[in-house]
């Protein structure tokens, strides 16, 4: 499997999400600086990592949604290839108009890092496949603006068309406002595409796919990836 | 910019423009007859930003150089911007703590931001990348009306900054005392991972070579902040916000990426970043170490505001900017390194051969002074002081109520409750390394691509310093180690960060004296050197001093990272009590919060002790003996058993105290050098016998299990502890 990893100036979990896809696939990704207007050939997925693209001094993610490489990574999208947006990633792909919704600032106004659980809501698709329909995983969030949004038509639309991936839950798989970190609407931790071919979530699950960090949920969705 | 511009506000320079700038009758007089003329408003700034208390050490200098500093793993010891020390392997780890406190007093997100923005800087200036930070933080009481503000401003502000650059905050100190009250303490801590023979130090080299100027542009924010944190607070404080300088993380992150870029290039000669009075500080130090003068054309500088003047740009404080000199063969290729990543990279300036900084702006001469002297002449007071007195004895104590009650009161108190509010803030994750999270003992952070981790604590207990500084120097020493030794790491190295009040007061100047000879006898004893580390004075407001808080960040190093000891218990094991216990009760918290006192001596540290049981913790953890492992510090024997249940959801049961011992005095003293570990049951004899062997006092003290956590026959549920415990951070921050 052939993979990139997009490097905005400010983004600082592109290591961490090349480590989590070398791990999964066996193969390098390519790095690929913002600036740079193509993508590499046959390539199967691009991630978008978490960090802080431009600063987030502004809209999350908005200035990042005009890098010269998203036009390609739009481009990539709209064919149908893979692409996974992590937390600042998930931001600039709202803003680059491949995802709907918009992710505002935490509802208590603090960054929340902290480990998650989370119900995996649909697993028809490439990223969640490798877990049960209703799973519990636990991974970390770690974020300032991750309170999903969306008008009552969306987040209905998003339900019946199975595009809700994963939901914040308790311990028990119960989606409580206790567990929900951020506000999020319906408690709402990840989106896919109509397509189901890109994916949009506030967890970082390359946080947790290592037994010396205390979990390996989150690798279950890179394996999938490179299965 | 127009040179008639800069001049017409200049201020005609005599002693009592010398007085605003911080300089008595006495230094003035220094810089007249080191000058032979009087010196122009850009000169006498740059006197008063070399001389003043942060820059020049110039109380502590002689006492700083009584500390133990070497080693076989020391690379680089102070004097630098980081300590460099030995990993094995090739690479090193390069830290320092610094404070930030009374801009964050002043402002506390900012001031707090930027005060882990500098110390980050320090670290990648060296040459390496930053892999973890942390604070030790010092507030008022929490019922004094500024304290709230003062904590979100400065969690927030640490968080802001921390979490956009990119490094986990994997730990750190929170405290509350009255003593805090108008001036809280930020002590930034930063260690970053360098390949052995790829550190880069501040000496400039060869003559001609450009100065170049990286980074955001020059403005006139931080403008005397050095100045500023070299005095006394009072009630015109708030005149001196100006003074704070604003962080921007986002650049912080590029500079990183731009100077590790240009340092693998090979086009740095010598590099060194602008903290404490920026552009002037950083250019003396480089021409200073290498033996070379500095001239600086200021109209190169780029600046943010337009007409600057020398004065201004030679001591802004603006944040994320770097010196560097240039191998000038390398000119092009560095310069696109900065382009790519949209910083500004200006020649400023040249090295010469001759000892002279001159700084000209439009070919006008605005400052032309002898470089060596302004840092080597720098003034160096042998302070009087005075020794703190012997406390009084405790006297006769009133017996204690229930020992679960006290328990519960204890670990629900503002400065024993948990810290997840805080923690919660900081991304502590990020760089997927970190293998040991905020709560533990200490933080485990594995060295990236390897099985090796670095263990990271800070600790003080500054009631302990005031009440004996030499005991409470020495404490402070051995709780790093301890804490190191009790997550299975070999204690590598230190940094001071040493926290004072009025220097020029004897009495303050006694507790420095007193905790610097106890830091040093400490280091001694325990093969633990001092790499790094900062001098603040003056932390008083209106003549009230702080507590005297010699913060210690220590480092430690895992084989294997993953093997770390954590404090978790489970079902079924046996705790041993590690180390002797008198039954200490002066000073401790149970004094304070229970009986409302604040008296008595410190617990004194036996230094040989503590190495021996350091080691042997090590040593039994290695041959796979312990299943969970804490040292005993605020709160002693009971606190610890309780933070080893709630971190295994497991009850916990100690026995009752010894016959000729008080209750309170066994669950809550705080003697020293001691920790409590879990075993499985049938390891417990081995424990023991290893003990023997060893010439360790172990005990057994009771076990694991159930849901209650007993102390003797008095019983609380683990559940009700864990909610006192969780519960007063977010309700007096008013979140819950």
């Amino acid at each position: 499997m052939k993979t990139s990893v997009i490097v905005f100036p400010g983004s600082n979990c592109d290591r961490d999400m090349a480590v989590a896809l070398r791990n999964a696939t066996g193969h390098e990704p390519t790095m690929v600086w913002h600036k740079d207007s193509a993508l590499p050939d046959d390539l199967d997925l691009v991630a978008v990592p978490g960090g802080f693209s431009f600063g987030d001094y502004l809209r999350c993610g908005a200035i990042a949604a005009r890098s010269p490489i998203m036009r390609a990574v739009v481009d990539h999208a709209r064919r149908g290839g893979l692409t996974l947006g992590v937390c600042n990633g998930w931001q600039v792909l709202i803003e680059a108009g491949l995802l709907p919704g918009a992710l505002m600032r935490n509802a208590d106004l603090k960054f929340v890092c902290q480990d998650v659980h989370l119900r995996v809501e649909e697993v028809q698709n490439p990223f969640s496949r490798g877990y049960q329909a209703g799973q519990i995983i636990r991974v970390p969030v770690a974020h300032h603006d991750g309170n999903f949004y969306g008008d009552e038509d969306l987040l209905d639309r998003l339900e019946a068309e199975n595009r809700v991936a994963f939901r914040y839950v308790d311990a028990n798989g119960d989606a409580t406002a206790r567990s929900n970190p951020n506000g999020s609407a319906r408690n709402i931790a990840g989106v896919l595409s109509e397509n189901r071919r890109v994916l949009g979530m506030m967890p970082h699950p390359e946080r947790l796919a290592d037994s010396a960090l205390g979990g390996v949920d989150g690798s279950v969705l890179f394996e999938a990836l490179a299965a | 910019m127009a040179a008639a511009d800069t001049q017409i506000t200049e201020p005609e320079v005599n002693q009592a423009l010398a007085s605003e700038h911080g300089l008595n009758a006495e230094e003035y007089q220094r810089i007249l007859d080191l000058l032979g003329r009087t010196p122009t408003f850009t000169e006498l700034g740059i006197f008063s930003a070399m001389w003043n208390e942060h820059c020049s050490y110039k109380s502590s200098k002689k006492w700083l150089r009584t500390l133990p500093t070497t080693g076989p793993q020391v690379i680089c010891g102070p004097g630098e911007n980081a300590g460099v020390v030995d990993i094995g392997d090739g690479q090193a780890i390069v830290f320092k703590m610094e404070s930030h406190n009374h801009p964050s007093y002043i402002e506390p997100y900012q001031g707090a931001a930027t005060g882990v923005g500098g110390i980050l800087r320090d670290v990648f200036t060296m040459g390496a990348r930053p892999i973890a930070a942390m604070n030790a933080l010092s507030f008022g009481a929490p019922d004094h009306p500024k304290t709230r503000h003062l904590v979100r401003g400065v969690v927030e502000g640490i968080g802001g900054y921390g979490n956009a650059f990119g490094v986990p905050t994997v730990g750190g100190e929170v405290r509350f005392h009255p003593a805090y009250n108008g001036n809280c303490l930020v002590n930034a801590f930063a260690a970053g991972l360098a390949d052995a023979d790829k550190i880069f130090y501040s000496a400039a080299s060869g003559v001609g070579r450009p100065v170049v100027y990286l980074g955001a542009k020059t403005g006139r924010d931080g403008v005397g902040g050095a100045t500023m944190a070299s005095a006394e607070f009072d009630e015109t404080i708030e005149e001196k916000r100006p003074t704070v300088q604003v962080g921007d993380p986002f650049t912080e992150k590029r500079l990183l990426e731009a100077c590790l870029e240009l340092m693998a290039s090979g086009a740095v000669v010598s590099i060194q970043d602008m903290g404490a009075a920026g552009l002037t500080c950083s250019a003396v130090e480089m021409g200073d170490k290498g033996e070379l003068g500095v001239r600086l054309d200021l109209e190169a500088v780029p600046c943010r505001e337009t007409h600057m003047s020398a004065y201004e740009m030679m001591l802004s404080e603006s944040q994320e900017r770097m010196l560097m000199v240039l191998r000038p063969e390398k000119e092009t290729e560095a310069r696109a390194i900065f382009e790519k990543w949209d910083l500004d990279f200006a020649i400023v300036g040249e090295t010469i051969p001759e000892d002279r900084f001159d700084v000209r702006l439009n070919g006008q001469t605005k400052a032309d002074l002898p470089l060596k002297a302004l840092s080597g002449t720098a003034p160096e007071y042998d302070r009087p002081w005075e020794p703190t007195p012997p406390a009084a004895p405790l006297g006769e104590l009133p017996p204690m109520g229930s020992a679960t009650a006290t328990l519960a009161t204890l670990i629900g108190a503002p400065d024993l409750c948990s810290r997840a509010w805080v923690w919660r803030q900081y991304d502590h994750m990020v760089m997927a390394d970190t293998v040991q999270r905020p709560g533990g003992d200490a933080a485990v952070v594995r060295v990236h691509g390897t099985e090796k981790g670095l263990a990271f604590t800070c600790d003080v207990t500054p009631r302990y310093c005031k009440a004996n500084p030499v005991e409470g120097g020495k404490q402070a020493v051995a709780e790093a180690f301890r804490n190191l030794c009790a997550v299975g790491a070999t204690p590598l190295a230190i940094t001071d960060n040493l926290n004072f009040g009025n220097p020029e007061k004897p009495h303050i100047m006694g507790q420095f004296v007193g905790c610097v000879q106890g830091i040093g006898e400490a280091c001694a004893a325990l093969d633990f050197p001092v790499v790094s580390g900062n001098v603040s004075l003056y932390n008083e407001t209106d003549g009230q001093a702080i507590l005297p808080t010699p913060t210690i960040g220590g480092v430690g190093l895992l084989e294997q990272a993953s093997q770390s000891l954590r404090i978790a218990v489970a079902e079924h094991q046996r705790l041993i009590l590690l180390g002797q216990s008198a039954g200490h009760l002066g000073q401790t918290i149970y004094l304070r919060e229970i009986l409302g006192r604040e008296d008595g001596d410190a617990p004194s540290v036996d230094l040989a002790s503590e190495r021996k049981t350091g080691e042997f913790v090590r040593e039994i953890a290695a041959n796979g003996l312990i299943a969970a492992c804490h040292d005993l510090s605020d709160g002693g024997l009971a606190v610890a058993a309780a933070e080893m249940a709630l971190a295994g959801g497991v009850g916990v049961h100690l026995d009752h105290s010894p016959q000729d011992m008080r209750d309170e005095a066994w669950f809550f003293g705080e003697d020293q050098g001691r920790y409590l570990i879990a075993v499985e049951t049938d390891a417990a004899d081995a424990v023991l016998a290893a003990a023997g062997d060893a010439r360790i006092i172990a005990q057994m003290v009771g076990s694991t299990g159930g849901t209650d956590v007993s102390l003797g026959n008095d019983a609380i549920a683990l559940g009700e502890l864990r909610t006192t415990h969780e519960a007063w951070f977010a309700q007096w921050m008013g979140d819950s």
